[in-house]
């Protein structure tokens, strides 16, 4: 039985080091590794944004805003500590550091991100429905003009410098340090919110998508719940977004507009909502899509929503629709247990 | 700076029309089918280039037809010829994309990725046909200025106001007034027991879409007019913020539409007026947050209590 339960941390260390093998010794080029880690980075965005559109039931298109504030201050942080920056000046601390405090930046952009999710959970006690989705567009608008704004972070021009960050922790040890960062981080991320939903609190989530007014009476703390719901997930949008700042090692407010939450909401509408699997499943065919296509240029964007609408006349429930992998293939559950 | 309150307000008021116009659109898909219908925008921007093909036929700048027409009577033309165009777009994404979901019974959300999806299509797919080249909007009619004082006035101002509140008092008087009105407000209080009483469901439901899409039609017609130059991604923003101010009026209300598209036109000139421009959007949203923070429901929206 022990052996069972390790099958899934075995398998993921295997493909771990198989891609940073394969990358380390260069036999995928870069634009193979950098679709490996958007991969990954989209999986953090859909399942985080599942949480609230699938889990909860509510409708949330402002994702890409909380995935902008992580990306901001998680580069804004790395830089002014690690680089020598025309706006910030001298390393704060020795970049060679940069490596041991990644986590902790990413982590920080998180929390920043979970703070600005307080735009969208506060209003959300009394705001139901189709009124929650205009705060939550709202609140993207509000977010990215906030930072258009703001001269000192490059306003409309955008902010650079992380690749610098990057290289000066490939200086400590020559291996490919995003890949790992990003592959830690999804799986954590992945886990987190597998572990949450199947936890008490997620229970009451779950409550809240069948019938918040019968939740209310059930004794589930209705406001408690959406608060720690909307915070995660815009927590974890932030880390997906200081992840993509460090892989693109270029933000710029305008990548982080309504298309790019209209992206995320079309990834958890594909997986089926509230289907962690789902979830993945669809954030990897949907980014081998985008790039499978990219030859096709602006066809493209009249190729994939005409092959999503199709989908959606044949399985309109999405992918998965409300199953997990194991309720398809009960004979997985063995290999893997959360509680 | 009295008189440059009154021209801002003037400003303000078209400003409004536009997105009230848009906004009603929105509100009566919305109403009768709680779908909110993201295409919408796109479908104004759909409009925008029908009017655009049609009034440089009617000119006679393909030289297609035998006859020249006159800036004015052309107009004329052009604005039920481009209504009608839009509508038969809109009926037709009913008719491909919505209705069979509809029948197959699908959650709600997943019928607005749909819609977000067509918007996708209408847009790249201009861009892809047309190109990423802007097109200038031919002159249809002599600009006259009216001046009052400091305050001036264009001809065409006044008729873009005056139109958003003919649309209004007639959709209003559809609404309530009329067969049709009724059954759309049937449908909207309960999907299922409409179709037992003989009503037609999926014609009620095809009429809104040709009032709704005809009306973003003349929308994308006057803001063509207005400001002339056309670009693919046009339907994007304004849309995204008619639906912003359908929900401040309360979704699903026609008052509440036309209401909201107002104050979002207002707050937008008035922010313009004081700040630099990039902090419109910042503004102009934050005080929605905060109306909506106020009134959960929107202005005119009544809170529907939940039975258990």
């Amino acid at each position: 039985m022990i052996q069972e339960k390790m099958t899934v941390p075995a398998a993921l260390l295997t493909l771990l080091m198989m891609i940073m093998g394969l990358a380390h010794f260069e036999i995928i080029d870069l634009y193979t590794q950098t679709i490996i880690l958007f991969i990954g980075i989209n999986i953090i965005i859909s399942s985080s944004l599942n949480l609230v559109n699938g889990h909860m039931g509510e409708f949330s298109c402002g994702h890409a805003g909380f995935i902008a504030v992580g990306a901001y201050v998680s580069s804004i942080l790395s830089v002014a500590l690690f680089t020598q920056d025309r706006v910030f000046g001298a390393p704060l601390l020795p970049p060679a550091y940069a490596a041991l405090a990644f986590p902790l930046i990413i982590f920080a952009g998180g929390l920043a991100a979970a703070f600005a999710g307080l735009l969208v959970a506060l209003p959300s006690f009394k705001t139901r429905g189709d009124y929650l989705a205009i705060i939550t567009i709202a609140a993207n608008y509000i977010i990215i003009t906030l930072i258009i704004n703001i001269d000192k972070i490059g306003g409309a021009r955008g902010f650079m410098g992380m690749k610098r960050v990057v290289m000066a922790m490939e200086e400590v040890a020559e291996i490919p340090w995003m890949i790992l960062w990003v592959f830690l981080f999804t799986v954590l991320v992945v886990m987190a919110i597998r572990r949450f939903v199947s936890s008490t609190y997620g229970k009451g989530i779950i409550a809240i998508q069948q019938d918040e007014v019968a939740a209310e009476i059930m004794s589930v703390n209705t406001n408690k719940m959406k608060l720690i719901a909307f915070m995660l997930s815009s927590g974890l949008a932030g880390v997906a977004g200081g992840l993509y700042a460090h892989v693109v090692g270029y933000v710029n407010p305008k990548s982080f507009d309504i298309l790019k939450s209209t992206e995320a909401l079309v990834m958890v509408y594909l997986g089926g909502m509230g289907s962690i699997t789902g979830s993945v499943l669809s954030a990897v065919f949907f980014t081998l899509l985008l790039e499978a296509l990219r030859p096709l240029q602006i066809i493209k964007w009249i190729v994939i929503p005409l092959l999503l609408i199709i989908l959606m006349q044949f399985r309109p429930e999405g992918i998965m629709g409300h199953r997990e992998l194991g309720d398809i293939f009960p004979r997985l559950k063995k290999f893997y247990r959360f509680k | 700076m009295l008189q440059s309150i009154a021209q801002n307000l003037l400003n303000a008021l078209q400003w409004g029309s536009f997105y009230s116009l848009i906004a009603l659109g929105y509100t009566l898909v919305y109403g009768v089918l709680l779908l909110i219908n993201f295409a919408h925008g796109d479908i104004v921007m759909v409009g925008a280039y029908i009017a655009f093909f049609v009034s440089s036929l009617l000119l006679g700048h393909y030289q297609m037809l035998p006859f020249n027409l006159p800036g004015g009577v052309a107009l004329a033309l052009a604005i039920p010829l481009t209504m009608i165009l839009t509508a038969a777009v809109g009926v037709t994404l009913e008719r491909i994309a919505y209705r069979p979901l509809r029948r197959k019974g699908a959650h709600r959300l997943y019928v607005v990725i749909t819609a977000l999806m067509c918007g996708l299509i209408l847009e790249n797919g201009n861009l892809a046909l047309l190109g990423a080249s802007r097109k200038k909007f031919p002159e249809m009619v002599d600009k006259v200025v009216y001046t009052f004082g400091a305050v001036s006035v264009t001809n065409l101002k006044i008729a873009v106001i005056f139109t958003a509140f003919l649309v209004f008092f007639l959709l209003q008087f559809i609404v309530t007034k009329t067969k049709i009105g009724m059954a759309m407000r049937a449908i909207s209080y309960d999907k299922f027991a409409v179709p037992l009483m003989g009503i037609p469901i999926d014609n009620v439901i095809v009429f809104t879409f040709i009032l709704g899409s005809s009306l973003a039609g003349l929308a994308g017609l006057l803001s063509a007019l207005s400001y002339p130059i056309l670009d693919p991604y046009m339907g994007l923003s304004i849309g995204w913020k008619a639906f912003i101010a359908a929900v401040v009026g309360g979704i699903g209300d026609i008052r509440g539409a036309f209401a909201g598209g107002f104050i979002l036109g207002f707050l937008e000139i008035m922010v313009v007026a004081f700040f630099p421009s990039t902090y419109r959007d910042l503004f102009a949203f934050s005080i929605l947050l905060f109306i909506l923070t106020l009134r959960p429901t929107g202005l005119f929206g009544v809170a529907k209590t939940t039975k258990i």
